[in-house]
This record gives structure tokens, C-alpha cells and sequence, in this order.
């Protein structure tokens, strides 16, 4: 360029200031990290602590317990959890599954963009909300809690979390795998229930854990619905304990000895959400690679 | 005299390595076409002149490029200030969708520092007519740089390049993403710039080396094959692959 | 004889397998369609059940629901005003987005620059696991670790350093050992961090290369490259993983309840102690199951409640697309951007 207007010239290196706003940028970045991370180890510290001096056969073997007498337990909590995220699988595995199936294969119309738009926005929704509805609903409508209404409401929450993580791993088989099917004469659906599916099948295995390990931990939902119980539960449709529920019962009581039982509980849920969170993601990335 | 001067250059990609030991000699004031099959590894080494190979993970390169007297790969050399003064246009037009026609060109310059808003304008005025540019968007200048034509775009990528006054400008197939009339001006383009920058294009199209470049560096399998005076190349390569592939019996 | 040439089944009556595919096929995208459509019949129902539940306390009190202060569902005295859980809900929510939207995005911008490489992977799994960890786990920790560390240590610091400056320093003010709404609203920041992480995240990798690339080119260092070449392209993207946040942080319930103190004030400190929303209809459901104004009053809230998180969610679906719209690349922009809120339930 020949005439400039002014007399700056083009400096040869940086200039002080923009390395040392580089810098700081820098270091901010990693501070944002060190400050994130920091509570996860505290949070998992602080309940591996306090939650394995309550493992116990108790545990597991013992149903609630007055405060007074010792020996109490979470069995009665843990098989509740187990009916109602039982009756909560049951129902929307083949509900968010053959959402997907319509979302992935048949959806490309106006039906399926708001199907997949409100599966979205219903991941969002609060799970004290999704309690609240079917509390209105159901509960008031038997006339008392249960464990079926629980499930009901893990339900609301589950259905949109395998409808769109089925969407997504049936997406990522192939379209030549299909075709293959076509060609040979198959008809539509039985290319998507024999050949499709079958090779997503892993990634459909996945979508279930996470939806499980999230309905696993939720309390707001199994609160408004199920109520609690100090006993073992058979019987759908009466009140049931769950893990959650009972822990943030206990939480909030002022003996230790139900306070030690609550930290159990949570060193249980963790590394049960932990657990199906970590296989779901190793699972995912077998897939991936298979699918490449 | 010699503008770049690059040694022993090689490049991997994690252990795939894509350029062997090359040798080249850029003059100041020419325009040095590369060319060479898919995949010789002709991006990668305009890459590797103003250090943006090294941006991609696993990338590794070893040798020295030589610039104004000091090997860029040196260790005390900052990446970031090589690349004010080896500017680069690349093969998708990339002008920043936020901003507008002037902002896109005074980009690097507001890099900078603090100057006056007047400045920017005339400089940023000055960019866009070197590179063509200023004639069609003079009376749009606030619209946002995304709403101009492929052609179009490339020159503001062109302009913005050019506005922070670089030595040597890199183009990396500038105009295989464009349509036929709108690479004939990138050409004419080309032909104007390198009167006073030192300008460097890898393509893909032959033709467009023989219009454009004094020289003109044949690349094969990571390899320099032939290096020589445009002309040379063409009509009477030394090399039996360099006149293979110019008569078109493979590539 | 000559049996060679003609085809196999030309003999064969109509082929039962036609007549079967012109049912399975219909039939099956039939019911994968209906229980699809079910899915959208149930998120109005949802409304529905809600709003007709609700409708009564909204009649009887109508405006002053909303913005009256006294709440008292004893029979006899009722009245149901729900401005401190509305209070509550916004200034918990408020600090939460204060402190989680800076640091989500860094922990973002951080994953998705080159360098430190090794940190990255586990780095990216640890805060997926933040994600998973469930509310009432954060609560017990917060019961019992955070709200005593905040009681004795942080806010009594707070509010003799802070609390002293003019104007400001009366939001820390310390108001006495219990739950209070600070409290709440830093653990609501640690829950909805992995959120905003993971959304900005995906809408950062979004803005491609090229961008990048442009400004790496003009001789920009990386913080110039990350300000001038992926924030702005990525700030619709990154308000929407800020709204997906906010309305994960409205809609907690376990977790504030328990660090919250759940008493309906209104009050200028930080310090003192809340309620929610969530909060309050966890509490109160149990006394509210006859089809009284107490119901509704619970029932109203939780309409309140879903249409603001269910708004903010259609909103941040829009602005995350309009990040992608701005890069040119619109359909598999939206798939990435929209996968990324799954993995997070």
C-alpha cells in the first residue's frame, strides 16, 4: 500500500499488552476448570466417607427402624426403587423407542418436527412438574399413592430421553444397510425390527441406561407420587419407599443413626448413577467405532 | 533475493508423515505457484510457511523456514507475530459472519491497536481496492460480509489479508470454491499483487499456474520433484514425472 | 419338459407376501406414529391437568397470587399470595446463572482449544459426571458441608468485607446460621454447570475451523482468535445453553429445599433465608390433597413453573440453531446441537 494517513507504523512483534491479556485469558481458562472441579471431588469425597461407614449387611438386609432401635436398613428403599423404576422401564422403553423408530424413519414431515420438538423441550421439563401432573392425575384419581404412579411419572421424564436417544443411534446405522434390506425384498418394517434395530442394538442398550440412570435419582417425582413407606411393598398400588425419597427423609431428621443411613443411601445411588453413566458412555463409543 | 528460504522441511500428521525434507528458494516481488496431484502435501506446506500446520492435533513439523533472516520455527519465535507479516487466504472464503464488509477488512488492523476511527476507514478503504473489491461494495459497506457472492467473499478474505501489510501472501487454492469468472479475477488479481507483495498459491489447476506464477514448484508423494521458472515447468521439465503430469498423463 | 427359462414361481398364485406387506408396513409406521403423537398428547395433558387444576385458586385471588406476600394454607385463614417463592425462585436462579454461566463457558472454551491435550478427555468426562450425580445427593452435601462452611466461615467474611460497601452490601448481610438463598444458589450452580458446559460446548465446535482459521491467520493470538473469530458467531448458541441452565436451576427442587430454610420471606440480604417454587410444592402437597384453593394454589404454581422452563427451552432450541444458521451449515448444526442436551438428562 503506498500513502498511509497516519504515521503508525506495523509493528514487528506483539505489543506487551496483547500478551498479557493473552495471558490472563490463559490462566482464567484454567481457573474456570481447577473452580469446576473442585466441588465434584468434594461432593464424592465427602459421601464415599461418610456413605461406606454405613455399609453394612444391614443395609440391605434391614427395613426402617425407629431411631431409637438400632440396626434400621434401606431394604424396604432399595426394593421400592427397583418396582418403580421396574414399572418405569416397562412403560417407556417401548414408548421412547418406537418414538424414536418414527422420528429416525419415518420423520421427515411436519407430524415428526413436532413430535422431535416437543421430545426436546420435555427434556427440560422439572421433575417436580412431572410429579405434580400425574400427583393430580392419578394419585387423586385412585385415592391414594403408589408405586405405579411413581413409575407413571419417572415415565414423563424417561419417554422424551429414549425417544431422542433412539432417534440418534438409529440415525448413525447406515443407509446402504437399508437399502441392502429393501433390495432384497423385505418390507419396510421388517428391515427397520430385523436389521436396523438389531445393529443399533448396543446404542439402544445405552439410551435405557441413561434414561434409567436418570430416573434412578430423582426424588421430586417419587415424592408427590409414592409417598414412602417404612416397609417392604408388594403391592403396586400402595405407597412405596425409594432410595432417594428416603434419603432426603433421613436427611433432614435429627439422629445420627438415620443421618448415617442417609449417606449410605447416597454413596448407593452414586455409584449406581455412576455406574450405568460410565458403561453407557463406553458402550456409545464401541458403537461408534463399529459403526464406522 | 530470497524472501523464504526453507531447509530440511518435513511434516507429520501423528506418525504419517507428509512432506520429505524440502528445499525452495521464494524471491521477493514473484509469485511461486504449487502444484501437484491430491494429497502431495502441497496445503500442508503453505501451511507450514506461516505455522498454522502446527494448529491441527498431533501435527508436528521439523527444518527451518527462513524469513527476513530468522527461521520462523525457531523457538523464541512467536507463531502469532509470523503470521501478521505471512498473511493467508484460504480455499472456502471465510469472512467473519458477524461483521460487516469494513469490519471484515479492518479486522487484523483493530489487532493492532488503538487506531483513530478515521484511519481504519481510509486503510480499510485502501485494502478493499487492492484487492478489487472496493468498487462493488462502496455504498454497503455496514452490510454483513456473509451477503456478498462466493467471489466476492474471497476478495474481502482478500482485502482483510492484505490491510495489516503483510511481506507474503499465502493462498491456499484461492479459487477452487468459485465460479469461472470469479476465479478469472482472482487471477487478474494475482497478477497485480505480486508487484508488491511476494505471493505463494498451491493449485490444483495447472492453467491457472501457468497464467499467474514466475515460478512454479512441482510436489509429488511429499517430495519436491522440480522447482523452476514457470515457463520452464511447462515447456521443458527436466523431470520425466514433472512432464508427466503437466501433459496431463496422470493427476 | 423344457423347464429351463421360466421363471420359478410362474405358476404360483399371487404371492401371499404382497397382501402381507400392504398390512405390516402401514400397520407398523401406524402405531409408531400414534405412540409418537402420544408423546405430544401427553405434554398437554400435562398443561391441561395443570391449568385445571389451577384455575380455582386463580379466580378466587387472581392477581394478588401473584403478587401478594402472605401465604397460609391454614383452613379458616387462608390466603395465597406466592411472591416470596417467586422471589426466591428468581434471586436462587439469578445467582446460579452469576456464577455458573462464566465459568460453564470457560470450562467450554478451555475443552475445545488445542493444547493440553491430555486433559481434555477426562476433563470432559468428569463434568459429564457432575451432570449425573442426583439432586438429593447435592442436597445432602449441601445440608451438611456447605451450609455450615457458609454459616461459620464465607458469608460472616462476606458480609464484614462486602457488606460494608454502600448500597450493595446490604444483599451481604449475615442473617444468623440456617439455609439461606445464597446457599441455594451456589449449589444450584454447580448442578447446572455441566449443562451450560456441555451445550456451549457443542455450539462453540459448531462455529468450524474456517473462523477460526481467519482470524489464527491475521496474526491473532488465541484470545483474540476465541473473541473475534468464535464468540460473537457463538453468542446466540451460548445464551441458549445459558436459558437451557436457568430453567434447569427454576425447576430444582430437592436440593434448595434442603439448604433453602423454607421461609417465606422477602428480604434484602442475600443471607437470609428462601423459598421456592419447587420447594414449596414438595413441602405442601401431603396437607393438600382434598380438592381445596390449597391444591390449586400448588397445582397453579407448577403451571407457572413448566411454562417458564418449557419456554426458555423452545427459546435456547432457537437461539442454538441461529449460531448454526450463522456458519451456513443448518441441518447438521441442529442434530449436534440438540444431542448435546441428551446425554445430560
Amino acid at each position: 500500500m503506498s500513502a498511509t494517513v497516519s504515521t503508525f507504523e506495523m509493528p514487528r512483534t506483539i505489543s506487551s499488552q496483547r500478551r498479557t491479556k493473552d495471558r490472563l485469558f490463559s490462566i482464567a481458562l484454567w481457573a474456570s476448570v481447577v473452580i469446576a472441579l473442585v466441588p465434584l471431588l468434594l461432593i464424592v469425597y465427602r459421601v464415599v466417607r461418610l456413605g461406606v461407614a454405613a455399609i453394612s449387611v444391614n443395609l440391605f438386609a434391614h427395613t426402617a427402624l425407629p431411631a431409637s432401635l438400632p440396626g434400621g436398613g434401606l431394604k424396604q428403599a432399595f426394593l421400592g426403587t427397583a418396582m418403580i423404576v421396574g414399572l418405569a422401564i416397562a412403560f417407556s422403553v417401548p414408548l421412547g423407542v418406537l418414538t424414536g423408530i418414527f422420528l429416525a424413519e419415518y420423520g421427515s414431515g411436519r407430524i415428526a418436527a413436532v413430535v422431535r420438538f416437543t421430545a426436546e423441550i420435555l427434556l427440560s421439563i422439572p421433575s417436580i412438574v412431572a410429579g405434580a401432573f400425574i400427583w393430580a392425575l392419578v394419585v387423586v384419581a385412585l385415592g391414594n399413592f403408589s408405586a405405579l404412579a411413581a413409575g407413571i411419572a419417572l415415565t414423563v421424564l424417561m419417554w422424551p430421553i429414549m425417544a431422542r436417544a433412539t432417534e440418534e443411534v438409529l440415525r448413525l446405522v447406515p443407509t446402504e444397510l437399508r437399502e441392502g434390506g429393501l433390495a432384497l425384498g423385505y418390507p419396510r418394517w421388517r428391515v427397520i425390527m430385523r436389521i436396523v434395530l438389531p445393529t443399533a442394538g448396543a446404542g439402544v442398550f445405552t439410551a435405557i441406561m441413561l434414561a434409567v440412570a436418570r430416573g434412578l435419582g430423582e426424588t421430586a417425582p417419587v415424592l408427590l407420587t409414592a409417598l414412602g413407606n417404612d416397609f417392604v411393598s408388594t403391592n403396586p398400588l400402595k405407597p412405596t419407599d425409594a432410595v432417594p425419597l428416603r434419603v432426603y427423609n433421613y436427611a433432614q431428621s435429627a439422629y445420627p443413626a438415620w443421618r448415617a443411613l442417609a449417606w449410605g443411601g447416597a454413596l448407593m445411588l452414586l455409584v449406581g448413577v455412576l455406574v450405568l453413566s460410565v458403561t453407557a458412555r463406553m458402550l456409545s463409543i464401541r458403537q461408534q467405532r463399529r459403526m464406522r | 533475493m530470497r524472501e523464504i528460504d526453507v531447509s530440511g522441511l518435513s511434516a507429520w500428521f501423528g506418525s504419517k508423515q507428509v512432506l520429505r525434507d524440502i528445499n525452495l528458494g521464494i524471491e521477493r516481488g514473484s509469485a511461486t505457484a504449487i502444484i501437484g496431484p491430491s494429497g502431495c502435501g502441497k496445503s500442508t506446506l503453505i501451511r507450514c510457511l506461516n505455522r498454522m500446520h502446527e494448529e491441527v492435533r498431533g501435527a508436528h513439523v521439523e527444518g527451518k523456514v527462513l524469513f527476513d533472516g530468522e527461521d520462523i520455527y525457531d523457538p523464541r519465535v512467536d507463531p502469532v507475530v509470523i503470521r501478521r507479516r505471512i498473511g493467508m487466504v484460504f480455499q472456502k472464503p471465510n469472512p467473519f459472519p458477524t461483521m460487516s464488509i469494513l469490519e471484515n477488512a479492518i479486522a487484523g488492523l483493530k489487532l493492532l491497536g488503538r487506531l483513530p476511527k478515521a484511519d481504519l476507514q481510509e486503510r480499510g478503504e485502501q485494502a478493499l481496492r487492492a484487492a478489487g473489491l472496493w468498487e462493488e461494495v462502496k455504498d454497503r459497506l455496514g452490510e454483513p460480509g456473509g451477503r456478498l457472492s462466493g467471489g466476492q467473499q474471497q476478495r474481502l478474505c482478500i482485502a482483510r489479508a492484505l490491510a495489516v501489510e503483510p511481506d507474503v501472501l499465502l493462498m491456499d487454492e484461492p479459487a477452487s470454491a468459485l465460479d469461472p469468472a470469479s476465479t478469472l479475477r482472482i487471477e487478474e488479481l494475482v497478477t497485480e499483487l505480486k508487484d508488491r507483495y511476494t505471493v505463494v498459491i498451491v493449485t490444483h489447476n495447472m492453467q491457472q499456474a501457468a497464467r499467474v506464477a514466475d515460478w512454479t514448484l512441482f510436489m509429488l508423494y511429499g517430495e519436491v520433484v522440480e522447482f523452476g521458472p514457470t515457463n520452464k515447468i511447462f515447456t521443458t521439465p527436466e523431470d520425466q514425472r514433472t512432464e508427466d503430469y503437466v501433459t496431463g498423463r496422470f493427476g | 419338459m423344457a423347464t429351463i427359462g421360466v421363471p420359478p414361481h410362474a405358476d404360483a398364485p399371487a404371492a401371499p407376501l404382497t397382501r402381507r406387506r400392504r398390512f405390516g408396513d402401514p400397520a407398523f409406521r401406524w402405531t409408531t406414529l400414534v405412540v409418537s403423537v402420544g408423546l405430544v398428547v401427553m405434554l398437554a395433558l400435562l398443561l391441561w391437568v395443570l391449568a385445571d387444576g389451577g384455575w380455582r385458586a386463580i379466580r378466587e385471588f387472581g392477581l394478588h397470587f401473584v403478587i401478594g406476600r402472605d401465604w397460609n394454607p391454614v383452613a379458616g385463614r387462608e390466603t395465597y399470595g406466592a411472591l416470596p417463592f417467586i422471589f426466591g425462585t428468581a434471586v436462587t436462579s439469578l445467582i446460579a446463572m452469576v456464577l455458573a454461566m462464566p465459568i460453564g463457558v470457560g470450562v467450554a472454551l478451555f475443552l475445545n482449544e488445542s493444547g493440553a491435550g491430555w486433559i481434555k478427555n477426562p476433563l470432559a468426562v468428569l463434568v459429564d459426571l457432575l451432570a449425573a450425580i442426583p439432586s438429593v445427593v447435592y442436597g445432602l452435601w449441601g445440608l451438611f458441608v456447605l451450609v455450615p462452611l457458609f454459616d461459620h466461615t464465607v458469608e460472616p467474611w462476606l458480609s464484614a468485607s462486602v457488606g460494608k460497601v454502600p448500597v450493595l452490601g446490604g444483599l451481604f448481610r449475615y442473617q444468623g446460621p440456617g439455609g439461606d438463598m445464597f446457599t441455594a444458589g451456589v449449589i444450584l450452580a454447580i448442578m447446572i454447570l455441566p449443562i451450560v458446559t456441555a451445550v456451549t460446548r457443542e455450539v462453540v465446535s459448531v462455529v468450524s475451523t474456517e473462523t477460526r482459521e481467519a482470524a489464527m491467520a491475521l496474526g491473532a493470538t488465541r484470545y483474540e482468535t476465541i473473541r473475534l473469530g468464535v464468540l460473537p458467531t457463538a453468542r446466540p448458541g451460548i445464551v441458549g445453553a445459558g436459558m437451557l441452565g436457568l430453567g434447569r436451576a427454576l425447576g430444582e427442587t430437592i436440593a434448595v429445599a434442603l439448604v433453602i430454610g423454607n421461609s417465606t420471606n422477602i428480604s434484602a440480604s442475600l443471607f437470609k433465608s428462601g423459598y421456592t417454587i419447587p420447594a414449596v410444592i414438595a413441602n405442601e402437597f401431603r396437607e393438600a390433597t382434598s380438592a381445596g384453593v390449597h391444591r390449586s394454589a400448588l397445582l397453579f404454581l407448577a403451571l407457572l413453573l413448566v411454562l417458564i422452563a418449557l419456554g426458555m427451552a423452545s427459546v435456547s432450541r432457537l437461539l442454538v440453531r441461529r449460531t448454526a444458521r450463522l456458519m451456513g451449515d443448518d441441518v447438521a448444526a441442529q442434530e449436534e446441537a440438540a444431542s448435546s442436551t441428551l446425554g445430560l438428562a
